[in-house]
């Protein structure tokens, strides 16, 4: 039990796979609360069964709750990779892993407890602790990554870095993980004065009011730049899982460090006087990033499709296609990049254009229904990359492994491509006639997503049935860490 | 086999997603007993407005239609004030005048200035009315339902030919919660099924594998039974029914900065929460569509 245990909370490997299954189990149970699943009744079912106590005023208190629970445990796992992934003092990987964990599960259980089960004030102070705790882990982990330190020079000149060694990669990783803790505050400032002044709220309902309190613009700015944080975040894991170096790396690099700060500037910028022209500095620092993430995808799709044609004199078309397909655990987590651009960020900025022309023509309820659409995408597509990068964790070889990648790159993009028409509908179709097609859409969106828990339940219950033999696969994975697995 | 198989979901995905909505599909009539030329009183005082409660008073007295204005009310208003010249035909609209709003030129405002305005479109299918160039008449079975593809200058339009104006959204506001309590839904603190018409009530309106989710006669919810369908008697404290659900309803704010004007109530195509008393929704005064309509206040 006790090697188990310390399996499950000491490992890297152990830490994601607990933090997986608690954002699965959380999002299968609540999951269930809303939009078709209520519709069919399954939510009455799930309130009377569980006993929750749900009142009509909270229900944005308890969204922006249940949103930040999975945030967290997505934070968590993101924090674990990179601990593992990069040289730190032993002493700050075990601080930045201790505090999380228990951060994190004290954000997801008493933060879920005290939004769905009445409000018993204790469990909010216990999930305000399990926040403050995540806070802590990241000064923690700024200061582990500190990349002056000349241990942490990088030697190699395959890689970005400066002439004295400085590692840009590290700098990247650093900037992140330090404009992500300064982020933060932007919701914790306001959230602290919540009963103070400050009232819930969903950022989409109050879009088009032309004038908002600066503790509203704080919470808008902060919930677009930590979404944003932890998309640049997986990019640099993904890198450096895949060892992204040479002249790419060394152009990619230094273009992250750029768009993160000045992404960053742009978002804090919005609470500020310089609101005006926050956007203009937002599309500046967003398009750096986007082009290092390309630069990746480039130079990784190439080097699939090299290796995959290596034994081919001249390949042709189709066997280049061929080869850079062949492995959906690598080949997927950029190609669901590729594939956020088409559901979200050209969607964005084809509505940015075309706001007071189209979108502001029609009622705000249809506008929200673009927003809410846009971040459960962005945010699922970082699910999905998190999902396939765990399924190479997990060792799968073979025809497994092509099973597990494809059908999580299909059955999400079928989900999230539902999605971006459902948003877009009044484009192309009236409310009059619209149901036929909202009822296919809504089939595509449910058969996606379904389909997707299901595929995670069966790891997860394969997971657990490998935790009861004495030499399963958890035994290999207690020492493991992800640095011995970054590909070659 | 697996050929047949995707093949098979692909041929039922795009057959449910592409099968045509007849917009005349016949629809079942119901008298609710509900006078829609009915005015409900609300008196002067304080209530408790918004999501978090802030205490709020109106001091003065005021009515309120008891219902939504039925499509039968409406086309009556259509014929007369073509007949007086109030509203004309310009295209595939009829058009009304309005005075125009204060420009203030914040992000985002659009000019609203004197002129003649959509009052509703002629040539929209959805529509529950005829017009034959000259006279306006019910499409059979619309009358007691809720006049939609309507626009703000129309709904504005109506209450003022009648020496009526919209409510704001504050009066609007206390006519559906009235002033005793916090209630979230005019009727109460939870919403059933047959509490309203939203989206998946399953109402007898409602199909959701064809035309989805249609309006139901105003006053539907007032605890009678339809044939097999029985209702919950929804009515507001002061009486007023489809305060949640059914349609959306036009308010009459006009807001510095903002061209944008505000409806309540949730409608027939948002899901439950929509219908809480203190959400809103808005769009240009110009808009109409299926799902929204208004009701008008009158000073005692």
């Amino acid at each position: 039990m006790a090697k188990r245990l310390s399996y499950l909370f000491h490992s890297t490997k152990g830490l994601i796979l607990v933090a997986i299954a608690m954002i699965g189990l959380e999002t299968a149970i609540f999951g269930m609360l809303s939009g078709p699943m209520a519709e069919m009744g399954v939510r009455d079912f799930v309130i009377r069964v569980l006993k929750m106590n749900l009142v009509q005023a909270e229900r944005e208190g308890r969204i922006i709750i249940l949103y930040h629970s999975i945030a967290m445990a997505v934070v968590a796992i993101e924090t674990y990779m990179i601990t593992s992934l990069l040289k730190m003092k032993e002493f700050y990987k075990l601080a930045v892993r201790v505090l999380i964990t228990v951060g994190y599960m004290l954000t997801m259980i008493f933060g879920m407890g005290f939004a769905y089960w009445g409000h018993n004030w204790a469990l909010h102070g216990l999930y305000i602790t399990g926040l403050s705790l995540i806070f802590f882990a990241g000064v923690f982990l700024v200061i582990a990554l500190w990349p002056w330190n000349k241990e942490y020079y990088q030697p190699d000149i395959a890689y970005a870095r400066t002439k004295k060694g400085l590692d840009i990669e590290r700098v990247a990783f650093f900037a992140t993980a330090l404009t992500t803790v300064i982020s933060a505050l932007f919701g914790a400032i306001p959230g602290s004065f919540y009963g103070n002044g400050f009232e819930t709220f969903m950022a989409q309902d109050i879009i088009r009011l032309p004038e908002k309190t600066v503790m509203e613009y704080s919470v808008i700015g902060h919930l677009h730049i930590m979404l944003a944080l932890i998309a640049i975040m997986i990019t640099l894991i993904i890198g450096r899982w895949l060892n992204f170096k040479g002249i790419l790396h060394k152009i990619a690099m230094p273009l992250m460090i750029l768009g993160t700060i000045v992404l960053n500037l742009g978002v804090w910028g919005v609470a500020t006087p310089l609101e005006p022209i926050a956007h203009m500095i937002i599309y500046v620092g967003a398009t750096p990033s986007m082009l290092a993430a390309l630069l990746l995808l480039i130079w990784e799709w190439g080097r699939l499709i090299r290796e995959g044609t290596a034994h081919i004199r001249k390949p042709n078309l189709g066997q280049k296609i061929s080869a850079l397909v062949r492995d959906p655990l690598r080949f997927g987590p950029l190609w669901q990049m590729l594939f956020m651009n088409f559901t979200t960020s050209f969607i964005g900025i084809f509505m940015a254009v075309k706001l007071d022309e189209i979108f502001r023509v029609w009622p705000a309820h249809e506008e929200r229904i673009e927003l809410t659409g846009h971040w459960h995408v962005l945010s699922a597509i970082i699910a999905t990359i998190i999902l396939l990068y765990y399924g190479d964790m997990l060792g799968l070889k073979g025809k497994i492994r092509k099973w597990y990648g494809w059908s999580i790159i299909i059955l999400s993009d079928i989900a999230f491509g539902a999605v971006t028409i459902f948003e877009m509908k009044r484009l192309f179709i009236t409310e009059a006639v619209q149901q036929p097609l909202v009822n296919g859409l809504m089939y595509a969106i449910d058969f996606g997503l379904g389909m997707l828990l299901l595929l995670l339940a069966i790891v997860m219950i394969w997971r657990l049935v490998d935790l009861f033999k004495k030499e399963g696969r958890w035994t290999k994975e207690v020492d493991h860490e992800l640095s011995e697995e970054v590909t070659i | 086999m697996k050929r047949t198989l995707w093949t098979s979901i692909l041929i039922i995905l795009l057959s449910v997603s592409c099968a045509p909505v007849d917009l005349n599909t016949p629809v079942q009539t119901y008298a609710t007993g509900v006078d829609p030329g009915a005015w409900a009183f609300i008196p002067a005082g304080s209530f408790l407005e918004g999501q978090f409660d802030h205490p709020a008073s109106i001091d003065y007295d005021y009515e309120m239609m008891v219902s939504d204005v039925t499509v039968s009310l409406f086309v009556r208003f259509l014929n007369a004030a073509l007949a007086d010249n109030t509203l004309k035909v310009q295209g595939n609209q009829i058009v009304g005048f309005y005075p125009g709003d204060v420009f203030h030129g914040v992000k985002h405002e659009i000019r609203i200035d004197r002129g003649d305005y959509i009052i509703i479109p002629t040539d929209d299918a959805a529509s529950r009315f005829l017009f034959d160039g000259a006279a306006f008449t019910v499409k059979p079975g619309w009358e007691n339902h809720p006049m939609t593809n309507v626009s703000w200058f129309g709904a504005w339009t109506y209450c003022g030919y009648y020496g009526f104006r919209l409510p704001t959204e504050l009066e609007w506001e206390k006519a559906a919660r009235g002033s005793a309590d916090d209630r979230p839904f005019p009727w109460g603190d939870e919403i059933a099924r047959n509490n309203a018409n939203f989206y998946a009530s399953r109402d007898p309106f409602e199909n959701m594998n064809s035309f989805g989710s249609r309006t139901t006669p105003v006053g539907f919810f007032n605890g009678n039974t339809y044939g097999s369908y029985a209702t919950l008697d929804s009515a507001s404290p002061y009486g007023l029914y489809d305060m949640a659900g059914n349609v959306w309803q036009w308010t009459g704010d006009v807001y510095e900065g903002q061209h944008y004007r505000y409806m309540r109530g949730g409608s027939k195509d948002t899901y439950d929460m929509d219908l809480r008393v203190w959400v809103r929704n808005n769009a240009t005064p110009t808009y109409y569509s299926p799902g929204v309509g208004f009701r008008c206040l009158r000073n005692p």
